[in-house]
C-alpha cells in the first residue's frame, strides 16, 4: 500500500469521526438548552444572588456584600427555627411514610386473586397531584365540615391554625402522599428477595415473625436505606401541601415554615432575593450530602446481589 | 429418625393436578429418590412434605405423626434447595447456626455443633465468609451443613447437585451417599438425572404426571420396568418400544414369536406362554439386547450413527418408521447412513407390555 493511500484513509476516518461527533452534539443540543435555561443558569445565578444584599425597601438597587450576609442569614433565628421545623417535619414524615409503605407492600406481596387492584390503589398517590390531594385534606381538616367535627371533636383553634397541630397535620398529608412511592420502593425490594431463602428459613424453624425480622428486613436493608434517603429529600422539598393547607396568612405559619417554604416567602413576600439565595444554597448542600449517602448505599446494594 | 408416609395425597393448582393420589412410604433411614421429567410433580411432593405447599387430599405423616396442619418450622425436617437458599446477609457459620438458634439451643452447644459439622463437610476455613464470596460447590456444602447440623427426622433434597459442574457432581454425589449412610437419616431426594437416581437411591420412585409409576430398587426398575413410561425413561437411551402382534402358529409350532414391522421378535418359552393370553403388545428391547447381524430377524435402515467412544449407537428405522436404537461396541464395523441391515434380537432381553394400558406383562 502506498503511503499516500494510507494517509488519505486516515484523513477520511478522521473526518467521519468528526461528522459523527458533530451529529451527536447537535442531537444533545435541544435538551441541553432547555436544561441550561431552566436549571443550570438559575443554579449558577443563585450563587451570584447570594453575594448581593437586597435593599430594605423594594425598588432600591441591591449592593454587593460578598460572603458578608451568608453568616448573618445562617445564624439568624428565622433560619435556625426554620431548620428545626424542617428536621421536625422530616422526623414526622420519613419513618411513618416508610413504615406504612412497607406494611402495605408486605400485605400486598402475596399471590391472591385481585391483589393487583390493591397494588394499583396503594401506589396511586404517586400520580395524584399535590394540589388536588391538598384540597381534599383541607376539606377533611376543615373546622366546620371536616372529619373532626363529624366525629364530634372541635378543637380550638382549628387544627390547621393551631401552632401545635398544624405541622403534624401537614405531615399526615405528606405521609399519605408519599405512601405510593414508598409502597413501590418496598414492593420492588421484597420482590428482589429470593422466595427460596424465605422458605429455607421457615423449614429451618423460624416463625413468620422471625422470618420477617431476621431474614426479610436484613435483606431489605439496602432498600430501606434507599427509602430513607428518598423520603428525606421528599420531606425536605415539601412545598405545595404547606402552601395550600397553611399559607403565609395563617396564624400557625411560623410553626410550619420549613426551609423550602421560608425561601419562597422570603423571596415573594419579603422581596429579599439575597437572603433567599443563601438559604437555597444551604438547602442544596443538605440535599447534596443526602444524595451522596444514597450513592454509597446503592453500592452496598450491589454487594448484596449474588 | 422417622419414616415418611404419603397416603392418597393429591395437590391441584387450579385445574392442573400436580400430584395425583400418591401413596408411598419412605422407610426409616432410607434414601429414596424421586425421579421423573421436569414438571412431573416430584418437587411438589417434596414441598408437600416440607409444608411449603398445602395438600388438597390425603395425609402425610413424618415419624408416625400426621403433619397435614403442622407448620414447616414444627415438622422437624431439613431441606437442601436447588439454589441452596443460603442467607446472603449471614456468614457461613451463622447460616449453619440459624436452625439451631430457632430451636433455642444454648450458645455453647450451638458453637460446638457448628464447628463439628463444618469440619465434617470440609468448610471449616470458610466460617467467616458470606455466601456471595463462595463458589458453587462451597455453597452446596454450606447448604448441606445447615441441613445436617440439626439432626432432623428427615432430609429433603431438591436437585441439590444440578448447579454443579460434572466433576464436582460426581464427587458430591458420593459424599452425600456416605453422609447419609453414616447418619442413617431418612432422605427424600428429588432429581431428574437418572444416573444420580441409579447410583444414590436405596429405592427409586419414578414419577410422571403426578403419579408414581414404579417404586423399586434402581436395578429392578431398570431390569423389570413396570410400564412403558419407566421402560422409556430409564436408560440412556431408553428401551426401544415396538408395536407387536402375536405371530401365526401352527399346532406343532414351538416357541411363539412376535410380528413387528420389518420382521419378527423371538420370545423365550416362558414369555411365549404368557404372550398367548393377548393378541397385541408393545414389545420392549433395550439397545444392548440388539445387535447388527446378517442372520437377524428384523430388517431396518440406518438413520444415523452416534459414536460415543467405547461404543456406538446405531439408530435405525423400521418400515413403519418406528425408530430402533442398537448399541454396539466401537470396534465393530460401523454401518453407513441409509444402509439396510438386519438386527438380531436377544430373546432374554424382550419385555412385553399391554398395548392399551402400557403395563408390564410378567413372564413369571
Amino acid at each position: 500500500m502506498a503511503p499516500a493511500e494510507v494517509g488519505s484513509r486516515r484523513v477520511a476516518r478522521r473526518s467521519r469521526r468528526l461528522r459523527e461527533a458533530g451529529l451527536g452534539y447537535l442531537l444533545v443540543l435541544p435538551a441541553l438548552s432547555v436544561f441550561g435555561v431552566f436549571v443550570f443558569y438559575p443554579f449558577f445565578r443563585n450563587f451570584k444572588l447570594a453575594l448581593y444584599q437586597s435593599p430594605p425597601y423594594p425598588g432600591l438597587p441591591s449592593h454587593y456584600v460578598g460572603l458578608h450576609q451568608v453568616g448573618q442569614v445562617l445564624t439568624s433565628s428565622n433560619f435556625l427555627q426554620s431548620l428545626v421545623t424542617t428536621f421536625l417535619f422530616v422526623v414526622l414524615v420519613v419513618p411513618a411514610g416508610l413504615l406504612v409503605g412497607l406494611f402495605l407492600a408486605v400485605v400486598a406481596h402475596r399471590k391472591l386473586r385481585g391483589i393487583a387492584a390493591y397494588r394499583v390503589i396503594f401506589s396511586s398517590t404517586v400520580v395524584t397531584s399535590v394540589a388536588v390531594s391538598a384540597l381534599v385534606f383541607y376539606s377533611l381538616m376543615n373546622p366546620v365540615v371536616g372529619l373532626l367535627p363529624w366525629l364530634g371533636i372541635s378543637p380550638h383553634p382549628p387544627v390547621l391554625e393551631s401552632t401545635t397541630w398544624a405541622l403534624p397535620a401537614v405531615a399526615i398529608m405528606a405521609v399519605w402522599q408519599f405512601i405510593g412511592l414508598s409502597f413501590i420502593i418496598m414492593s420492588a425490594g421484597l420482590q428482589s428477595i429470593s422466595e427460596e431463602v424465605l422458605e429455607a428459613a421457615r423449614v429451618d424453624g423460624a416463625s413468620n415473625w422471625t422470618v420477617f425480622w431476621r431474614v426479610t428486613v436484613p435483606l431489605l436493608s439496602p432498600t430501606l436505606f434507599f427509602g430513607v434517603v428518598v423520603a428525606t429529600i421528599y420531606a425536605f422539598q415539601t412545598f405545595g401541601q404547606i402552601d395550600i393547607l397553611i399559607g403565609y396568612q395563617n396564624a400557625a405559619y411560623e410553626h410550619v415554615n420549613v426551609l423550602v417554604y421560608n425561601i419562597y416567602t422570603t423571596l415573594v413576600y419579603g422581596e429579599n432575593s439575597g437572603r433567599a439565595a443563601v438559604m437555597s444554597i444551604a438547602l442544596f448542600l443538605i440535599t447534596l450530602v443526602l444524595t451522596l449517602l444514597q450513592l454509597r448505599f446503592i453500592e452496598r446494594r450491589v454487594q448484596y446481589a449474588r | 429418625m422417622g419414616e415418611i408416609v404419603f397416603s392418597g395425597v393429591t395437590k391441584r393448582y387450579g385445574n392442573t393436578v400436580a400430584v395425583d393420589h400418591v401413596t408411598l412410604t419412605v422407610f426409616d433411614g432410607e434414601l429414596l429418590v424421586l425421579l421423573g421429567p421436569s414438571g412431573c410433580g416430584k418437587t411438589t411432593l417434596l414441598r408437600l412434605v416440607a409444608g411449603l405447599e398445602d395438600l388438597d387430599e390425603g395425609e402425610i405423616s413424618i415419624g408416625g405423626k400426621i403433619v397435614n396442619d403442622v407448620e414447616p418450622k414444627d415438622r422437624d425436617i431439613a431441606m437442601v434447595f436447588q439454589s441452596y437458599a443460603l442467607y446472603p446477609h449471614l456468614t457461613v457459620a451463622k447460616n449453619i447456626e440459624f436452625p439451631l438458634r430457632q430451636r433455642g439451643i444454648p450458645h455453647d452447644e450451638r458453637q460446638r455443633r457448628v464447628q463439628d459439622v463444618m469440619s465434617r463437610v470440609g468448610i471449616a476455613e470458610l466460617a467467616g465468609r458470606k455466601p456471595g464470596q463462595l463458589s458453587g460447590g462451597q455453597r452446596q456444602r454450606v447448604a448441606l451443613a445447615r441441613a445436617i447440623v440439626r439432626d432432623p427426622q428427615a432430609f429433603l433434597m431438591d436437585e441439590p447437585l444440578s448447579n454443579l459442574d460434572a466433576a464436582l457432581r460426581v464427587q458430591t454425589r458420593a459424599d452425600i451417599v456416605s453422609l447419609q449412610q453414616r447418619l442413617e437419616t431418612t432422605t427424600l431426594y428429588v432429581t431428574h438425572d437418572q444416573v444420580e437416581a441409579m447410583t444414590m437411591g436405596h429405592r427409586i420412585a419414578v414419577v410422571n404426571h403426578g403419579e408414581i409409576q414404579q417404586v423399586s430398587p434402581p436395578q429392578d426398575a431398570y431390569d423389570r420396568p413396570a410400564n412403558t413410561f419407566v421402560a422409556g425413561f430409564l436408560g440412556s437411551p431408553g428401551m426401544n418400544l415396538l408395536p407387536a402382534a402375536l405371530g401365526e402358529q401352527g399346532p406343532d409350532a414351538g416357541v411363539p414369536s412376535l410380528v413387528v414391522s420389518g420382521g419378527t421378535i423371538p420370545l423365550t418359552p416362558e414369555l411365549g406362554a404368557v404372550a398367548r393370553t393377548a393378541a397385541r403388545f408393545k414389545a420392549g428391547v433395550r439397545p444392548e439386547s440388539l445387535s447388527v447381524d446378517p442372520d437377524g430377524s428384523l430388517e431396518a435402515s440406518v438413520v444415523i450413527v452416534e459414536a460415543l467412544g467405547a461404543e456406538a449407537l446405531v439408530i435405525c428405522e423400521l418400515p413403519d418408521h418406528t425408530q430402533v436404537v442398537v448399541r454396539q461396541d466401537a470396534d465393530r464395523h460401523r454401518p453407513g447412513i441409509g444402509e439396510t441391515l438386519r438386527i438380531r434380537v436377544d430373546p432374554v432381553g424382550v419385555h412385553l407390555f399391554d398395548a392399551e394400558t402400557g403395563l408390564r406383562i410378567e413372564d413369571r
